[in-house]
């Protein structure tokens, strides 16, 4: 089976460890595993932004990149999510474009709803010594029901503990360009997560995307937290969080 | 209403270091989220009631002119006397016509959200006649000068303590903080106003097509009072909310109030049908019905369409997080929340409300609990996307997105910049692994630190890794 890893441009620009670290979860699985070096980015940003050309141009350069692929797999539920669910939007007028991507959207997954729901992951390789607590991200909660996956495949951790934070459902904050462009609510709202975070005694919080894992990790920086740990989940699954 | 919606990022800049109203949303948010939770939970098929809502709104819509003229035609015939106002203004130009034509001297109201509009208060005040708000909340707003801010709870941003503080300045009684003790002093003074006012104007939160009547949910006796005992009742309200049947209300009645308050009801419901009569002698006189467009038909066959959908039961606000942190008046007009988002900039003017599009993550959960599914990120999205083609956004954002759009699409140059930057910023990060600051992203650094970057890009260290391993 061929999977394209689309690595998503944080990912890339921030913290390669978990692009190998989804590369060595879907390798151990049997994956043959393609990974187009011209990938750059998904076109969120300028989805929401309002950018609409822009985020077409790049959902056909992801098209141009990935067609080949059996399944096309992202460690973001955030990615995952604009390309599934939003760019069948951006060509609701063009028939022939969108037969096409349709075709590839519908086998591009969010990692760990990939490692469960098609690959049926019985192990994975990652130990942990401690409590995680599990933030959901919103878009792949909400727009691609990425809930019980995570939490499964953190069960299967040796070592792990799980214990929920209250409103674990509830944004970050993060929300792209909004942390940037309304930083004073968006550092709010990470803040209401980092009480929570911090209320459930978990040595470590774990996520998903690694957006709202940025916010969240600066927050607890700037609010004087040392201590508690910051994960992908891929790299608590693959055993890269040293 | 006067639009403040220009500083949402200033006023929710004051909001969140106002600990008093952080307490009263703190305490709102639990209310009302957990009520709807427990409610939806209770009912057990709520997704397919929310379709049925949906497409009961939908059809509305489609044809709004036949519905809504459908709806003049049984009103009429019960008695009532039609309406149809382009504006606000307009509004209150009828309403003062009616007003002089009966002699009023004071008008009792309940709540209404269109009279917010419109600022029909002022407009009647400065006619000389005199308001008196008997809402419990909209009560207690008018004696702070306030405007509402939130839609079915207007003073949820005020504290008991905030209350009694005007109470006690109003009505010179002795100072009360519970609750109970509170709404019985607020009865005690509305009570001769409802006995003596001329006239009565109410909302409506459905017309209903096939018996002309207006609708009002409430959980507070004002409302059926302010529509039955003066001479004169006005309802007004936006050209909307008129639903086909009898039928219909009612599955969207069952949505309305598990969406707002968690109610399986609210404690009053009432529909005014027509005047009173010698077969029905209770009821005004005289039944005035106010249709109101203000920028609502503009809407009709755009992609905003479907936030005509909207009952007006604030789930939306009541779940979003960036609410919950800032409050209503933040938003600077009469609809705030992710509704309000929509809604402000569409009504308003895009001009006059540039920041409400941005003032959200896009986190959905808004969407998620809107009862007649209404998706409000996407129609954030579309307002974002007017505003770039019209060049509204700041320069220096307008230059960067070029910027990335450009380097995004040429990957060779991309890998060259994230490389070029991974390193510098790592360099940057010290030690520690953190910027403290980054000139252009004070949004950001400001209360929060950016973890550093590896310093290698994914692309790189995987071209490096593959060459080592082939």
């Amino acid at each position: 089976m061929r999977v394209g890893l689309f690595v998503t441009c944080l990912v890339d620009l921030m913290r390669p460890s978990i692009g190998f670290a989804a590369i060595k979860l879907l390798e151990a699985a049997g994956c043959e595993m393609v990974v187009p070096e011209t990938q750059t980015c998904c076109g969120q940003p300028g989805f929401n932004s309002g950018d609409r050309k822009t985020a077409q141009d790049l959902a056909l350069k992801f098209l141009d990149e990935f067609e080949g692929c059996d399944y096309v797999v992202a460690p973001s539920g955030s990615c995952a999510g604009m390309i599934r669910v939003h760019y069948q939007d951006l060509f609701k007028d063009q028939t022939n474009v969108l037969a096409r991507l349709t075709n590839l959207t519908n086998r591009t997954y969010e990692l760990t709803d990939f490692l469960v729901n098609v690959l049926k992951l019985q192990t994975v390789p990652g130990r942990f010594t401690g409590s995680v607590t599990y933030h959901d991200a919103c878009a792949g909660l909400r727009e691609l029901g990425i809930k019980q996956q995570p939490r499964e495949l953190l069960g299967k951790v040796s070592g792990l503990s799980l214990c929920e934070m209250n409103e674990s459902a509830k944004c970050c904050g993060f929300g792209g360009t909004f942390s940037i462009k309304l930083g004073e609510i968006s550092t709010r709202m990470a803040e209401n997560k980092c009480m929570n975070i911090d209320a459930s005694g978990a040595d470590a919080v774990v996520a998903g995307d690694l957006g709202c894992l940025l916010n969240i990790e600066g927050r607890l920086r700037r609010r004087g937290d040392k201590q508690t740990r910051v994960f992908h989940i891929a790299e608590v699954l693959a055993g890269l969080n040293d | 209403m006067q639009i403040a919606s220009m500083h949402f990022k200033a006023n929710a800049s004051v909001k969140l270091k106002d600990s008093t109203l952080q307490k009263a949303m703190l305490k709102a948010k639990g209310k009302f989220v957990d009520g709807r939770a427990a409610a939806i939970q209770e009912l057990g098929n709520f997704e397919e009631i929310r379709e049925a809502g949906k497409s009961i709104r939908n059809r509305v819509l489609e044809n709004l002119d036949v519905w809504l003229l459908r709806f003049e035609q049984e009103a009429t015939a019960r008695g009532a006397i039609v309406h149809w106002a382009q504006t606000g203004e307009e509004v209150n130009r009828i309403v003062l016509d009616i007003a002089r034509q009966h002699d009023v001297k004071k008008v009792i109201k309940s709540k209404s959200m269109v009279s917010e509009e419109c600022a029909l208060n002022p407009a009647l005040e400065s006619a000389g006649i005199q308001v008196v708000e008997t809402d419990l909340g909209e009560y207690i707003l008018q004696l702070a000068h306030e405007p509402p801010s939130h839609i079915i709870a207007p003073a949820v941003h005020k504290t008991r303590e905030e209350v009694a503080d005007l109470f006690v300045a109003a009505h010179h009684t002795e100072r009360k903080t519970d609750a109970a003790a509170l709404a019985h002093e607020a009865r005690e003074v509305l009570r001769p106003h409802f006995l003596d006012a001329d006239m009565g104007i109410s909302g409506a939160n459905f017309l209903i097509a096939e018996t002309g009547s207006t609708v009002v949910v409430s959980n507070e006796g004002n409302g059926r009072m302010v529509t039955t005992l003066p001479r004169v009742h006005v309802a007004i309200t936006g050209v909307e909310k008129v639903v086909p049947t009898l039928e219909d209300f009612s599955t969207l009645l069952r949505l309305l109030t598990r969406s707002a308050t968690g109610q399986p009801i609210s404690n009053y419901v009432s529909l005014t049908t027509g005047t009173r009569s010698v077969d029905d002698p209770e009821g005004p006189e005289y039944f005035h019905i106010i249709l109101v467009d203000s920028g609502r038909t503009k809407l009709l066959g755009t992609e905003l369409q479907p936030a005509l959908r909207c009952i007006r039961c604030g789930a939306c606000m009541n779940h979003c997080p960036v609410y919950q942190n800032v409050g209503g008046h933040a938003y600077g007009w009469v609809y705030p929340g992710p509704i309000g988002s929509v809604l402000t900039p569409a009504y308003v003017g895009i001009e006059n409300a540039l920041d409400l599009p941005q003032a959200a993550t896009l986190c959905n959960e808004c969407g998620v609990v809107c009862p007649v599914k209404i998706p409000l990120p996407d129609l954030m999205r579309v307002l974002r996307e007017k505003q770039f083609e019209g060049g509204m956004r700041p320069w220096a954002e307008r230059l960067s997105m070029k910027a990335w759009r450009w380097a995004a699409l040429h990957p060779r140059i991309y890998a060259l910049l994230t490389q070029t930057g991974a390193k510098f910023l790592k360099i940057l990060g010290g030690r520690e692994k953190m910027l403290h600051k980054l000139p252009g992203l004070d949004g950001w650094t400001d209360g929060r630190d950016m973890p550093a970057p590896a310093g290698e890009t994914f692309r790189a260290a995987y071209v490096r890794h593959k060459r080592k391993a082939g």
